[in-house]
This record gives structure tokens, sequence and C-alpha cells, in this order.
């Protein structure tokens, strides 16, 4: 598991950069180096399915973001932080972690336990579905609501963004 | 006059490679249920591929061959044939039901409504992420309009 922390670290690095940096197209490709490590994460947890959804849905979003940001100058503004606040923070960050020691402690150890729906999709899935990619038999047939709603929101957005962004009914 | 699109570079690599990254769709969408991938990445990779082409020749090439009105038409019966093959299953007797046949596991030809919810899937999210790509790179707002004017 040792390189799936280093991946992990590497992540949050990008993703301190993308914060922190000036240029604006600078900050999206951090961004997209952040996607890329998640691809090797979800590769290295055994999840080839998000591995793909993940790297074609991080390609789309870096184009659109690329075509949104090339030639254009934002001037960034830097944040002044009273030195109240980040006191303030840091108290709340420490009493948070302290707090929540005890539940991270107890949590199970990764992949185990197997749940009780798990282990039955596991043994009956390829016998009730017929479909040798356990994932799609869950998605499309043990749990094909949740692949409706995920569907009605895709529809719901690209209505919004036309609608939005048409010029139909727009006042000059 | 300098004509839309990259240098010609890019245009006949991108000539050479769309056609293959269409298939690379098509094959990833109609696998879904034996290897990794499905409806939705399978769409994505689709419109990439289209994406590509506007990138490559600028949006009038591209829109000649699938412009935003029959983007959202392919959309609409995307999800309309999701929800109907949700529906048939009612005749056996709840939604979402698995009622055609089950064939033989590992054919392409298997798991009854999967391989068709994966091409509704497919056909869903293609054309709705290639018109969301249109909406958001080429629609003008109307105060950029007038700057170009002046």
């Amino acid at each position: 598991m040792i390189e799936l922390h280093i991946i992990l670290i590497l992540m949050i690095l990008g993703a301190i950069v993308a914060m922190e940096i000036e240029s604006l197209l600078s900050s999206v490709i951090a961004l997209g180096a952040v996607g890329a490590g998640l691809t090797l994460a979800f590769l290295l947890l055994r999840a080839p399915d998000l591995a793909i959804t993940q790297l074609v849905v991080e390609i789309l979003s870096l184009v659109i973001l690329i075509k949104a940001t090339v030639g254009v100058e934002v001037k960034s503004q830097r944040l002044r932080i009273k030195r109240g606040y980040l006191v303030f923070a840091v108290i709340f960050v420490v009493l948070f972690i302290w707090i929540s020691r005890k539940a991270i402690m107890d949590l199970p150890q990764f992949g185990s336990p197997i749940m009780k729906m798990g282990s039955q999709y596991i043994a009956s899935g390829l016998k009730k579905t017929g479909a040798a990619n356990l994932v799609s038999a869950i998605i499309l047939d043990f749990r094909g609501y949740d692949t409706l709603g995920e569907a009605t929101i895709l529809f719901t957005s690209a209505i919004g963004v036309i609608t939005v962004l048409r010029k139909i009914g727009r006042k000059l | 006059m300098k004509k839309p699109g990259m240098s010609l570079i890019v245009k006949r690599i991108t000539k050479i490679t769309v056609s293959l990254i269409f298939l690379f769709g098509v094959y990833i969408a109609l696998h879904g249920h034996l290897t990794p991938g499905g409806g939705f990445a399978g769409g994505v990779i689709i419109a990439l591929s289209f994406i590509h082409v506007v990138l490559a020749f600028g949006k009038d090439v591209a829109l000649k061959r699938i412009n935003e009105k029959a983007a959202s038409i392919i959309e609409s019966l995307g999800g309309l044939m999701f929800l109907g093959i949700a529906l048939l299953g009612v005749m056996g007797g709840y939604f979402f039901l698995n009622v055609l046949s089950k064939g033989r596991p590992f054919d392409l030809f298997s798991s009854g409504i999967i391989i068709l919810c994966n091409i509704a899937i497919l056909l869903k999210v293609g054309a709705g992420l290639f018109a969301i790509f249109i909406a958001l790179a080429f629609f003008r707002m109307p105060q950029e309009d007038k700057e170009k004017k002046e």
C-alpha cells in the first residue's frame, strides 16, 4: 500500500499547487495531474471500471476548462487572512481531529469484512443477471434506479447549460 | 485568409485517429457486461471523438456532421430508450426486471437488458456531453459580440 500513499501525497501536492499558482492555465494543468493520480489510485485498488470512467471524464473536463481559460487573464487577489481567524481555524482543526480520533481508530480494515449484500452479489450475480462484469450487473440490474437517477441528472444538466447559453429569448 | 482549425499535421493525424477513437468507444460500451467499462465510459469516449474533430477542424466542419439540435434529439431518444427498457420489465412483474433471456455467460449477446441499457446510455451520454461542450465553447455571450463589433 506504500505506492498508494505516495500517489495520495502527490495528489495533495498537486491540489495545493492548483490553488496557489498564479497563472490560470497552469492551475488547470495541475488539476489534471490530480485527476491522473486518482486514476492510478483506482487502478492500484483494482477498480478498472472506475479508472476508465475517471480517465475519460478527466480528459473531457480538462478540454473544456482549457478551452475556457486560454487567453483569459485574471488578476489574482491575495486574500489577507486575519491572525485571529487563523488561530481559531487551527484550534478547530486540532479539536476535530482529536475528537474524531476514536472513530477513525475504530474503522474496519480496508476491504474487510465483506458485507452481506456484497457477498450476495458476488455469489449470485452471474447466475441472476448473466453479466460477467459484476459492476455492470450491479449498476444496471440490481441498482437500476440509481442509474436512472444519474441519467436524469445528466439530462437536466445538459438542458440547463443549453437553456442558459442559447440565443433565443435573450434580451440584448 | 486564415483557415479555421489547427495545422495540417493535426488535421492529417485527426483523419486517421478519429474513427479509431469512435470505434473504441463503441467497443467499450458493447462489451460493458464482459470487460471493464460500460455505457457511460463509452459515451464519453464517443463525445471526445467528436470534440477531437471540433478542435482540429473548427466548429463548422463538425457541426455539419451533427449539430446541436440533432445531439439533443439523440440524447432525448437515449433517455427514452433507457426508460422504455425499464418499463419493459413491468410486463414480467416490476420495474427494471430483466425479462429478456440471459443467454450463455461470456457471450457478446448475453445478460438480457444490460447490453440494451448500455447502448441507451451510450447514446445519451455521448450526445449530451457533446451538446454541453458545444454550448460551453461556442455559444457567445451578447457582451462579447458587442465588444467584437466595436
